[in-house]
């Protein structure tokens, strides 16, 4: 439900550096979206072809990198690949976790013409 | 899903005081972006430039909500985010806890809803200012929402600000509106597992709240389930069991405010 206003977000930053650069659109997009993000994969898709319309990301391609979450185990330091909020460590069972990566939501780089 | 969310386009969004009517109100029925001049001449000799941004997507919300969290700051204002599903009694908790402590705090609320005055002016009743925010379309309330109701509001210092989000577990998680709390409320009608279901909201708040426990005999809703569920994707939340409606539980409430009040940063700038 939010993803438009995550897409709108991208579009912001976007004609904010086509304008610094002055270019006048942008080419190729590059995202950072951590599986943990909050962002459902299908609403942001469909956002996006709604929110970028008239703006410099129109034609633009886009590449999202999917990071894979990963946490640490606060009690036995255990990493491992987490797939739910609320998943215990695999080794010791313990809930309390720290995320290391996955909850990544940015645009890494542009292409600007 | 909510195609022609306008959560960022001031334009979409209305902010009025309790007791004003909502004349004018225009939705936003479609997205406006800024149209782009973009003149593509086949003569032009085109240089590509890579840039390395590196920048969050949420980035602006996140400053405007650190400029709000400034404004707190200077103004020694507590500010608390109430987040829950529609229904989970948000408005009759505030309606209670405004009556109940008016001697002791100066409140201020800021309603969040995609239609209507009717929160705000609940609050109003009270004797509580109050604004509505409504959303059109959106389906959370973002930081720059809340700095335009607080020029709106103007509120004084030393105060508490209510802010109550637009009902709904899942948008809201994700924008930070410079609040010093997040709270998430719950209902004994709703199911236990519903922290299960919506983890990122319980993950975000500091402060669970379980209202409308006085119907604990006529539901099937397991308190102590809930807040295992809970406490799955936030070890660190704290709970209170209360009803708004006949007031059990609610010193807990009370005196949970009372610590935060007293724990607020010591910042006041005249």
């Amino acid at each position: 439900m939010h993803e438009l206003s995550i897409v709108l977000s991208i579009v912001d930053l976007a004609e904010e550096q086509v304008r610094k650069n002055n270019a006048q659109r942008v080419e190729n997009i590059e995202l950072d979206i951590g599986s943990m993000a909050g962002v459902e994969w299908d609403a942001l898709d469909f956002a996006w072809t709604a929110g970028v319309k008239n703006s410099v990301l129109e034609n633009a391609q886009r590449q999202v990198n999917r990071i894979t979450a990963r946490a640490r185990c606060l009690q036995c330091q255990h990493e491992f690949e987490i797939t739910q909020p609320f998943e215990p460590c695999p080794a010791c069972h313990d809930y309390l976790v720290e995320y290391i990566q996955g909850k990544e939501l940015r645009v890494k780089s542009l292409t600007v013409s | 899903m909510c195609s022609t969310c306008g959560c960022s386009q001031p334009g979409g969004v209305t902010i009025t005081r309790a007791g004003e009517s909502l004349s004018g109100f225009t939705p936003l029925n479609e997205i406006k972006l800024s149209p782009l001049v973009q003149h593509h001449h086949p003569g032009d000799a085109h240089t590509s430039r890579v840039i390395e941004l590196e920048q969050d997507i949420l980035s602006k919300n996140n400053q405007q909500a650190s400029h709000n969290r400034d404004h707190f700051r200077q103004q020694h204002i507590v500010a608390f985010n109430l987040v829950s599903s529609p229904g989970s009694g948000k408005t009759s908790l505030l309606e209670r806890t405004l009556i109940d402590l008016h001697s002791q705090y100066k409140f201020y609320v800021i309603e969040g809803d995609q239609q209507t005055m009717n929160d705000a002016n609940r609050i109003a009743r009270t004797g509580v200012e109050a604004v509505q925010v409504n959303t059109g379309k959106g389906c959370h309330l973002d930081a720059a929402m809340i700095h335009r109701a607080l020029h709106e509001l103007n509120p004084q210092d030393d105060a508490i600000l209510f802010i109550e989000n637009v009902g709904n577990l899942v948008c809201p998680a994700l924008f930070d509106l410079g609040e010093h709390s997040r709270i998430a409320i719950i209902s004994v009608t709703e199911g236990d597992d519903k922290p299960l279901k919506y983890p990122d909201m319980f993950a975000s708040s500091q402060l669970c709240i379980i209202n409308k426990i006085d119907l604990l005999p006529y539901v099937n809703f397991n308190v102590d389930r809930a807040k295992e569920y809970a406490r799955r994707a936030n070890p660190q939340l704290e709970f209170i069991d209360l009803s708004a409606t006949t007031g059990q539980g609610r010193d807990s409430w009370y005196q949970w405010l009372q610590r935060q009040m007293a724990t607020r940063e010591p910042e006041l700038v005249h």
